[in-house]
């Protein structure tokens, strides 16, 4: 099953090329963006992702599955959590992981990206981890290697951040059961800047989620958002009243240019997600957050911290879903990966 | 080919054998694990035949496989429900076939990664030709001797029934 609405043209990378993430047979060979995956394969990554995190429980949280695989984490944006998660997905499958310093290394003294990806792959590496502040970096990496290379895009710019979603989705199937036709799910915050809630977007159609909302400052909320199939809300309390699940979203300070909001101060007043306003929500509603988390500025300690949290699971659970999505690419049947790099 | 036994007809003295084993060996409360899917199957027989006392548990070894450079992730892989704590148990392994040796060489290798068993008795319904491990089992329902290009596969739950094709 594909999804209509992204077969047209995504405005944040400029062409048409979701489908280039599937091999001939339909498995996935790169995951760059959730937009274009069918019902099938993001919920095998899940079911996948679940068998896993029964090998984070063993005493030895190693399986010998990606023996002899090489893997290179390409952050040319900070991040620790995912950064950290990928490499500990990468360990516990046994594969050999390298981190390169972007910052320190030769791109730094004038070599091309181009060139970096190709010292890369002379290294006989299978695998790129690819993190960068532009929309469409890792597509255009994946349209740019050795037919042999898989690439898993961990954010770019404004456009997706594909194993984030999956990890909400593994957080929420978790919580709420697989029935997401029954839930109402709330995504609060800066969307204008977020890889992370288009990503989730998504997936959440995808599964068939019986309502999504987004809840943000006129300023912060980009003017197609309602071609996703959402439902937009202004106000916190009428966005979140009866929500089964509430996303807070980090105000992305870094990125924003001109006044798009008057302070830190008023945001919170008008948008943090408090213990109090927290009341209009379903009583069982759980509180996500993609983290690192603004204490003050879009979530309370209270709530963040508070039992109906799920913050610091969604941590867990990206080691989980990450390794799925790694076995799952690279485990693909090696005959058909060698007939394509013959083609 | 040899006559080849209905798998109801095998579990009655498999059961037997096993608790003569058990008997033997001074074992008394033993976690039974099938692997998964056809020895999952013969271990819930089995472990209600015994009424063990502990749970019964299941392991699929796909995360263990030897070939999965040449044929790649399983899709349809479950989780394992082995306890957290297997250190110094003593653990029933439970297969339908018995051939290569291949899979209960990976069931051995994840058991490992759970804890140190006290001992590990294999139970396999069938044995057939074909060994290219050193792995015999303890106790066996049925040895037949089949061709290489034989193959047969346990159908189940309900009825179980051997396909030999």
């Amino acid at each position: 099953m594909v999804n209509k609405a992204s077969r047209r043209t995504n405005p944040l990378i400029g062409n048409d090329s979701w489908n280039i993430q599937l091999d001939s047979k339909g498995r996935l060979k790169h995951l760059l963006t959730i937009e274009g995956l069918g019902s099938e394969i993001l919920t095998s990554i899940l079911d996948t992702a679940e068998s896993f995190a029964n090998v984070n429980q063993q005493r030895v949280k190693k399986v010998p599955l990606l023996r002899g695989k090489t893997i290179v984490n390409l952050f040319f944006e900070a991040s620790t959590r995912t950064r950290t998660t990928f490499e500990l997905a990468a360990k516990r499958l046994s594969a050999d992981i390298l981190n390169v310093n972007i910052s320190t290394s030769a791109t730094s003294k004038g070599e091309s990206l181009l060139d970096t990806l190709q010292n890369l792959q002379a290294m006989l590496c299978d695998m790129f981890i690819v993190r960068h502040s532009d929309s469409g970096a890792a597509h255009f990496i994946a349209g740019n290697v050795a037919p042999h290379i898989s690439v898993i895009n961990a954010g770019d710019g404004r456009h997706a951040h594909p194993t984030q979603a999956l990890l909400d989705m593994f957080t929420i199937r978790r919580n709420k059961g697989h029935d997401f036709g029954r839930l109402r799910v709330a995504i609060v915050g800066d969307l204008l800047h977020s890889r992370v809630a288009r990503s989730q977007i998504h997936a959440l159609n995808i599964l068939n989620t019986g309502e999504v909302r987004v809840i943000a400052p006129k300023t912060l909320i980009p003017t197609d958002i309602e071609d996703m199939g959402v439902n937009v809300f202004n106000d916190l309390e009428s966005g979140i009243r009866d929500a089964d699940v509430i996303i807070t979203l980090r105000l992305q300070k870094e990125r924003m240019q001109g006044a798009l909001l008057p302070s830190e101060h008023e945001y919170y007043s008008l948008y943090g997600l408090t213990a109090e306003r927290l009341c209009a929500a379903r009583d069982d509603a759980i509180i996500m957050h993609p983290g690192p988390i603004n204490r003050g500025v879009e979530i309370e300690s209270r709530v963040a911290d508070g039992a109906r949290s799920v913050i610091l699971d969604q941590v867990t659970y990206g080691i989980s879903v990450r390794m799925a999505v790694m076995s799952m690419v690279l485990g693909r049947e090696p005959e058909a990966a060698d007939a394509e790099a013959h083609a | 080919m040899d006559e080849i036994a209905k798998p109801d007809q095998l579990l009655e003295k498999l059961a037997d054998d096993v608790k003569q084993l058990l008997d033997e060996r001074n074992i008394d409360d033993p976690l039974m694990v099938g692997i998964h899917t056809g020895g999952a199957w013969i271990a819930g027989i089995l472990h209600a035949k015994l009424a063990l006392s502990q749970p019964l548990a299941t392991l699929d070894i796909s995360f263990y496989r030897d070939d999965f450079s040449r044929i790649g992730m399983n899709p349809k892989v479950r989780p394992s429900s082995l306890p957290p704590q297997v250190e110094d148990k003593h653990i029933i392994l439970v297969d339908d076939v018995l051939q290569t040796g291949r899979t209960i060489r990976a069931a051995m290798n994840e058991i490992f990664d759970y804890g140190r068993p006290a001992s590990i008795t294999l139970i396999c319904l069938v044995d057939r030709s074909g060994r290219e491990l050193p792995i015999q089992a303890d106790i066996i329902g049925q040895h037949l001797q089949l061709g290489a290009e034989q193959h047969i596969k346990l159908s189940g739950p309900e009825p179980l029934d051997f396909i030999v094709t």
